[in-house]
């Protein structure tokens, strides 16, 4: 079966700045991976490749066997018109209210009306615990846990085939963030669609995960199921998953 | 060495801005033309640059033709007539001050707006959130904000000529004591077709670069907050420049023998 993500020796960098170096990963269909890695390792770039966001300088990336790099707007239009993605910073349309932004892949991508995607709107609020009363609410008016709800309820308001979260319980309480690792397992086991999840936190990867793929320094140093994931043997996994200061992790700490 | 290699580089840079433009350019042409379109987001567009830029737009082109009533006839005097001070008020507010100041007050206004606005949505990521949400960003951004540019600006002038030369009348008939009726018959009478046409192609040249920068500059604005302002005051100065610079050609175009 072809897989639903296929990355090979995918490479960017920003100026001198290399990024990434050589990602080389797969995503089955209906699978969850999640990515795990320090801050600035590159998760976010990883997953902007994929939705071709932003343009690597070399490789090839695969989604359902159709090359990406080098693809042509409308085909590229296409492809997005069958994923989700929860950006780190939310990224709500401040022009536009809670519920506008929620059905926006509804109304100007499925050409729904408003009023049937309003309703639609307003259950993925209710599934991401928002009651309907923010619904007219525009994004400056709620808080940043909010808005990563939100966020997360116009990623799946069109039950894409293939969602990317990046970092979605950053920022919430406990109990709020085990309701969101809820939510995304269910998106997978129900609704079959594959993810990709960037996450910082370690309950969420074991609640998530199918996969787990660890990015160091511009490669992916380990891959595995998450079963494996506290036998992994490899010393940086073990310093990430324990959140150790000592190992063979060194932060750059500048003076 | 140092001194060739800073003009090397600032070359290097003018060529990449150039050429980046004009890729922007032809992407926001050939999205004009293709579906789908965003009637809604057009039309607030065009209220937001035609009817709130109107305030503007008649403060200026109003006292604008009051001192050139007033200018044409103490510069001339001696010579100047009625018949003078109102065929010069006529001839300067329509084919040059009206599209330039109102250009020029649209880049302000608008322009920067527009550059703010973008770039804000640019180091947010909604313009990316745009991309994931299956619409294209330049669509449902770029294009409604060209068009309206291009199609509220000439409107915007010709409100403005009317406001000139009514300056100009204010002056000669409350200042001048010149004879109204004259003023308006003289104004008529020298008025040529062209020189509505001319300021009215200029207007939507100029509607065009304003917009079109204004949403260059914020779409490919990066640097958080500073790089948003940096991108302001780059739509700002960079359109009031080709204003001027496309206006001069564009006199010499429809006048020039
Ligand atoms: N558009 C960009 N331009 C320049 N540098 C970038 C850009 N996007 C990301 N970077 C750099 O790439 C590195 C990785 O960023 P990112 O993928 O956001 O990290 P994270 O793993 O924390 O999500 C960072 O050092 C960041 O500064
Ligand atoms: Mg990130």
């Amino acid at each position: 079966m072809t897989p639903k993500i296929k990355m090979t020796d995918v490479h960017k960098a920003f100026g001198p700045k290399v990024v990434l170096d050589g990602v080389t990963l797969e995503v089955a269909k209906g699978e969850s991976l999640v990515i795990i890695g320090g801050s600035g390792t590159g998760k976010s770039v990883t997953i902007k490749c994929i939705q071709g966001l932003i343009k690597p300088d070399s490789g090839s990336i695969q989604i359902d066997g159709r090359e990406i790099v080098g693809m042509g707007e409308r085909e590229l239009e296409e492809v997005n018109a069958q994923t989700g993605m929860l950006f780190q910073g939310a990224a709500l349309f401040d022009s536009l209210n809670i519920w506008e932004n929620v059905a926006f892949g509804l109304i100007q991508g499925k050409k729904m009306k408003r009023a049937d995607a309003k309703e639609i709107a307003i259950e993925k609020l209710r599934q991401v615990g928002l009651s309907p009363d923010v619904a007219p609410l525009y994004p400056d008016e709620v808080s940043g846990g909010m808005k990563k709800r939100i966020g997360l309820a116009r990623a799946i308001a069109t039950n894409p085939e293939l969602i990317f979260f990046d970092e979605p319980t950053t920022g919430l309480d406990p109990i709020m963030s085990d309701v969101i690792n809820d939510l995304i397992r269910r998106c997978v086991s129900d609704l079959g669609s594959t993810s990709v999840t960037i996450t910082h936190d370690m309950s969420s990867v074991r609640k998530i995960a199918d996969k787990v793929a660890m990015l160091y320094k511009g490669k992916i140093i380990w891959y595995g199921p998450v079963g494996d994931i506290d036998r992994s043997g490899d010393p940086y996994v073990e310093q990430f998953i324990n959140g150790r200061a000592e190992g063979p992790i060194q932060m750059e700490i500048r003076g | 060495m140092n001194l060739f290699a800073r003009i090397g580089s600032f070359s290097m840079s003018f060529i990449r801005a150039t050429g980046r433009l004009t890729l922007f350019t032809m992407k926001t042409l050939s999205a004009c033309v293709r579906p789908p379109f965003y009637f809604r987001a057009l039309l607030s567009q065009m209220v937001e640059i035609g009817f709130y830029s109107l305030p503007v737009v008649a403060l200026t082109t109003l006292f604008s033709g009051m001192v050139i009533a007033l200018q044409s006839y103490a510069g001339l005097s001696g010579f100047s007539s009625e018949g003078v001070v109102a065929s010069v008020t006529e001839l300067t507010v329509t084919r040059e001050l009206g599209p330039v100041l109102a250009a020029l007050m649209v880049a302000g206004r608008v322009g920067a707006a527009m550059a703010a606005e973008l770039g804000t949505m640019r180091v947010t990521e909604q313009i990316d959130a745009l991309t994931t949400l299956s619409t294209n960003p330049f669509k449902y951004l770029i294009v409604p904000r060209v068009l309206a540019g291009v199609l509220m600006l000439p409107l915007l002038v010709l409100i403005g000529d009317v406001i000139g030369i009514y300056g100009g009348y204010l002056i000669s008939v409350y200042k001048l004591d010149f004879n109204s009726v004259n003023f308006l018959r003289n104004s008529w009478n020298f008025m040529q077709a062209v020189d509505i046409v001319s300021g009215m192609t200029k207007a939507a040249v100029f509607g065009f670069i304003v917009t079109l920068l204004g949403c260059y500059n914020g779409y490919h604005s990066h640097g958080g907050a500073e790089g948003v302002g940096a991108a302001t005051t780059n739509a700002v100065v960079s359109s009031s420049i080709l204003i001027l610079i496309s206006n001069y050609w564009l006199t010499e175009l429809f006048f020039a023998k």
